[in-house]
């Protein structure tokens, strides 16, 4: 696995270690944008499973949405480059995301507030109205 | 014009279809309903006529062949019937049975009888239905019934004429029973259409037999085929006679020949005109046209040849002989009717065809007259039908009176009305025939008939149209009372008011003759009640709507035989068959199969071969059989039938011509005595007939009571099939009905063990599982809903990853494998 690693960081070739460094840093490949997607949707999820503060929650669900952008921006980047004149898809599907990620927090902040008044928390543990 | 004739039938069925089924709705008036009557019908008269017109003696090409609507292409493929075997399934033949109408002799003067004496009758109707609640359910009836009449004698197959056959039973039936709020109508109707049903039985053997045997319906292919048949003398029994059996035996049905003819004279309890249409003029010469059509088969069994005779001469004399003593108008019509029937067979089973047509078409002139003129006499005498309650009509009702002389002078048989010429005719025929042995009997038979003919219509004349006015007088005592009482127990009377309204009598309108009605009631109850006198009602003439057709069916009735001079009067006329195409035997011709030169005869053709039965006593009466046998005539095909009356006489008087007319002398001989004795009994010594029914007690109880058939076929089938009923009724509501309600007890049993066996032990050990599973796997299921939010989100990620993990196992298994 570490060699598997190794191969995406470090790509091994005609041209120099340090100079496919510089090329990757300038012009990341797709694979580059799919790990850091993934690694944000992690931390998003762990944090959604794991906080307590339903205001970390939602803070955790928009690092999810983010990866799902980074995931759509990267592959509308990567299909154009492959010269699909559609991939602008990707970026509008991005634009949608936001959008709605922002209608979402607007209720989803109404929400936490409705419920601090009739149950004066905001720790999840301490909710559960989903019973029953 | 001939293409159009498919609208004759079919413009009858129209009116019969808009009356029938808006004349209620809408309330069409008599006059809306009568006009569409009469008007569809009167129609198809004219393209009848038009049609047999440039058919006959327009220069038609085909004129002696059929000519069929599908040669214009006015037919449809009817029954796609596919292969039939026949020859006894050596072959097969494929069976498409098309609708279509033929147009040839035959049906043509059948076409010209339906539509123009029904036109005379439809319009005699409009008169004499005037006021009655279901007038137009009346029309509708008759409508269907000439469409039903007309596809039976146009109808070009068997399958059609069967239709046909039905369609007009079934308006019969209907019409009979037009008073249906009445037992007897209602009765009458059902016996009618039952004793039909033995005759159609026959009739669809025949039909099948005639499907097997040549493979065919169609007219023209079937006697093309049976052309070439040997013809089955007496003791040889064939194919083709068991086909005339069958045939024959649905002619009595129809045509009330002697074991069937117990429906028509209760028929009589239908309208008048129904009578008149359907009961004399047209239906019941159906078995007629069908035996006419079927000659060739008929001439191919001399056996049967000869039960057609015999049992048209036995239905005759016997017919005859009970419309002596009958005392109701109609039914003294209606076994005139029988008996007329039974000398058109007499003319068939002789081989004269042509003349048993003929005296169909004369017949269906006077009868329908004497119908409707004894309809005229009921409707003038409000309600009356008994003949003892009638007489000295003539001053009060001359038009009906003057028609009606005519159609009784042409029934006696009196020169030269036209029931003269036909009857003369089919007795000449009889007592000259070589088709079949005992032609002497029928002779004489038919000699006998025609004299009780004669009397029994003058008895009619008399006790109607003549002597005192009795109906002005107190009903005598004695029998006539007597027979009238039991003319109220068989319900011909009714005793209470309302049934007296609801006979077989026009009601008027309201206001017009509403007095004499009620007066006739108050007669009925007063009679009956004390014998008290009472007040009488004046007859009256009927109005032009029933007279006008009185007059032309009068003058039909006069001059219509003229279309049929024998051949007796050459010397006045200058040849055997005057008129060319107008004579009704020459006309014919083309239809009739010639056993001789085993071809249709042709139209015009010469005497020898155009009429078998004149060729006959033209040769040598001397030396029979062996002689003839090389002239080809008749006798040399049918062998020796044994003593022949004409040919006795013609030994003696060794002329043809002097023979002919001796028969015809006779004849007119023998209408004249029955005439004088008629007068003599009912004119000149009324007190006669009295006397002389005492004296002849058992023969006038016999002919009085119409010798007891009803009761014979009451006692051995209608009661025996009541008796069989009842016994299949015994069985099946005891045994099937036993077997049936103790298999139900025992499945009621047997559910209820089964339901207690579910309720107690399937319901139960259902029960048990399910509370043990719910009590045991409860608290997990309860445990998985802690209601915390992160819980379900993490079962939602663990459900995730395993899905990609599953999702893309071998790519993970690749990766990780290396």
């Amino acid at each position: 696995m570490l060699t598997y690693l190794g191969a995406i960081f470090l790509q091994q070739g005609d041209t120099t270690r340090f100079d496919l460094m510089k090329q990757a840093a300038v012009n990341p490949d797709l694979s580059k944008f799919l790990v850091i997607g993934a690694l944000l949707f992690i931390i998003g999820v762990a944090g959604v499973l794991t906080r307590r503060n339903i205001i970390v929650i939602f803070m955790s669900i928009e690092l999810i949405l983010n990866a799902a952008n980074l995931n759509f921006i990267a592959f509308s980047r990567y299909l154009s480059a492959m010269g699909n004149v559609n991939a602008v898809a990707g970026q509008i599907f991005a634009v949608f995301v936001i959008v709605v990620a922002a209608a979402e927090a607007a209720i989803g902040l109404g929400i936490v507030i409705a419920l601090y008044r009739n149950k004066e928390t905001i720790w999840v543990d301490e909710i559960d109205l989903l019973k029953w | 014009m001939q293409k159009y004739i498919w609208l004759v039938p079919l413009l009858p069925l129209i009116g019969a279809a808009i009356n029938g089924l808006l004349g209620r709705k809408l309330r069409f008036s008599e006059r809306l309903i009568g006009g569409i009557a009469v008007g569809s019908v009167a129609l198809a008269f004219l393209i009848s006529v038009a049609a047999v017109y440039s058919y006959g003696f327009g220069g038609h090409p085909e004129w002696p062949k059929p000519y069929l609507t599908s040669q214009d292409g006015f037919s449809f493929n009817w029954i796609p019937g596919g292969a039939v075997s026949v020859n006894h399934g050596a072959q097969y033949a494929l069976l498409n049975i098309e609708w279509s109408y033929q147009l040839d002799p035959l049906s043509s003067i059948f076409m010209l009888i339906v539509t123009g004496v029904g036109l005379c009758i439809f319009v005699f109707a409009t008169g004499y239905m005037h006021g009655e609640t279901g007038f137009y359910r009346f029309f509708a009836y008759m409508g269907l019934f000439m469409f039903a009449m007309l596809v039976l004698v146009m109808g070009s197959n068997f399958l059609m004429m069967f239709v046909g056959w039905e369609g007009v039973g079934l308006c019969s039936y209907l019409l009979i029973g037009y008073y249906f709020d009445r037992q007897e109508a209602a009765n009458a109707s059902r016996k009618a259409f039952i004793t039909n049903r033995v005759g159609d039985f026959g009739f669809a053997l025949a039909i099948f037999g005639i499907i097997a045997t040549f493979g065919s319906a169609q007219y023209v292919n079937v006697f093309e085929q049976a052309k070439s048949y040997p013809i089955e003398l007496i003791g040889h029994w064939g194919v083709l006679s068991w086909i005339a059996l069958g045939l024959f035996i649905g002619a009595c049905g129809k045509s009330a020949q002697l074991p069937l003819h117990v429906w028509l004279p209760d028929a009589m309890a239908g309208p008048t005109p129904v009578s008149a249409l359907i009961h004399a003029a047209t239906m019941v010469t159906a078995g007629l046209y069908m035996v006419t059509r079927t000659n060739v088969i008929f001439q191919h069994s001399q056996t049967m040849l000869l039960v057609v005779a015999l049992v048209g001469a036995a239905t005759a004399i016997f017919a005859a002989t009970i419309g002596i003593t009958q005392n109701d108008i109609k039914k003294v019509l209606a076994y005139s009717t029988v008996s007329q029937l039974g000398f058109m067979f007499m003319a068939c089973g002789v081989g004269a065809f042509a003349i048993g047509i003929f005296h169909v078409m004369t017949h269906a002139f006077f009868k329908a007259l004497m119908f409707l003129g004894a309809g005229s006499v009921i409707h003038g005498m409000h309600h009356e039908q008994d003949m003892r309650r009638m007489g000295g009509l003539k001053k009060y009702m001359p038009y009906t009176y003057w028609t009606f002389m005519a159609g009784w002078l042409a029934i006696c048989g009196v020169i030269p009305f036209s029931g003269f010429w036909s009857k003369d005719e089919i007795l000449w025929n009889a007592a000259s025939t070589t088709h079949i042995p005992l032609g002497w009997v029928v002779w004489l038979v038919g000699t006998i008939a025609a004299t009780c003919t004669a009397f029994y219509m003058t008895r009619l004349m008399a006790m109607t149209f003549w002597g005192r006015e009795r109906f002005l007088e107190a009903p005598a005592g004695g029998e006539a009372d007597e027979a009238h009482a039991s003319a109220y127990d068989k319900g011909l009377a009714p005793h209470d008011a309302t049934f007296a309204s609801a006979g077989d009598r026009p009601r008027h309108e309201p206001g017009e003759h509403v007095g004499p009605v009620h007066e006739n009631v108050a007669h009925h109850v007063a009679t009956h009640g004390h014998g008290e006198h009472h007040g009488a009602h004046i007859p009256h003439e009927s109005p032009p709507s029933m007279w006008v057709p009185l007059a032309v069916l009068a003058v039909l009735a006069t001059l219509g035989g003229l279309v049929g001079i024998g051949p007796a009067f050459r010397t006045l006329t200058g040849t055997e068959h005057p008129g060319g195409h107008l004579n009704i035997v020459t006309w014919l011709n083309p239809i009739i199969w010639n056993p001789v030169t085993r071809e249709f005869n042709t139209p015009e053709g010469g005497h020898e071969a155009a009429a078998p039965i004149e060729t006959t006593h033209a040769a040598p009466p001397v030396a029979e059989g062996a002689a003839e046998a090389g002239h080809g005539s008749v006798a040399a095909v049918y062998g020796d039938t044994g003593f022949n009356l004409a040919h006795a006489v013609e030994g003696s008087t060794h002329s043809e011509l002097a023979t002919e007319w001796i028969f015809i002398i006779i004849s007119l001989v023998v209408a004249g005595i029955g005439m004088l004795l008629g007068g003599l009994f009912y004119v000149w010594r009324p007190a006669l007939a009295g006397v002389w029914s005492q004296r002849l007690r058992p023969l006038y109880v016999a002919s009085y009571n119409k010798y007891w058939v009803d009761e014979f076929y009451g006692l051995t089938v209608t009661r025996r099939t009541m008796d069989l009923a009842r016994a299949v009724f015994s069985f099946d509501s005891r045994l099937v009905d036993g077997i049936v309600n103790g298999l139900a007890w025992l499945s009621r049993l047997f559910s209820r063990i089964v339901g207690g066996f579910d309720k107690y032990f399937v319901d139960g050990l259902v029960n048990t599982v399910a509370a043990f599973i719910m009590r045991l796997m409860s608290p997990l299921f309860r445990a998985a809903q802690t209601g915390f939010t992160q819980n379900y989100a993490l079962v939602m990620v663990l459900g995730l990853m395993v899905a990609v993990a599953v999702f893309f196992a071998r790519d993970i298994l690749a990766v990780f494998g290396r």
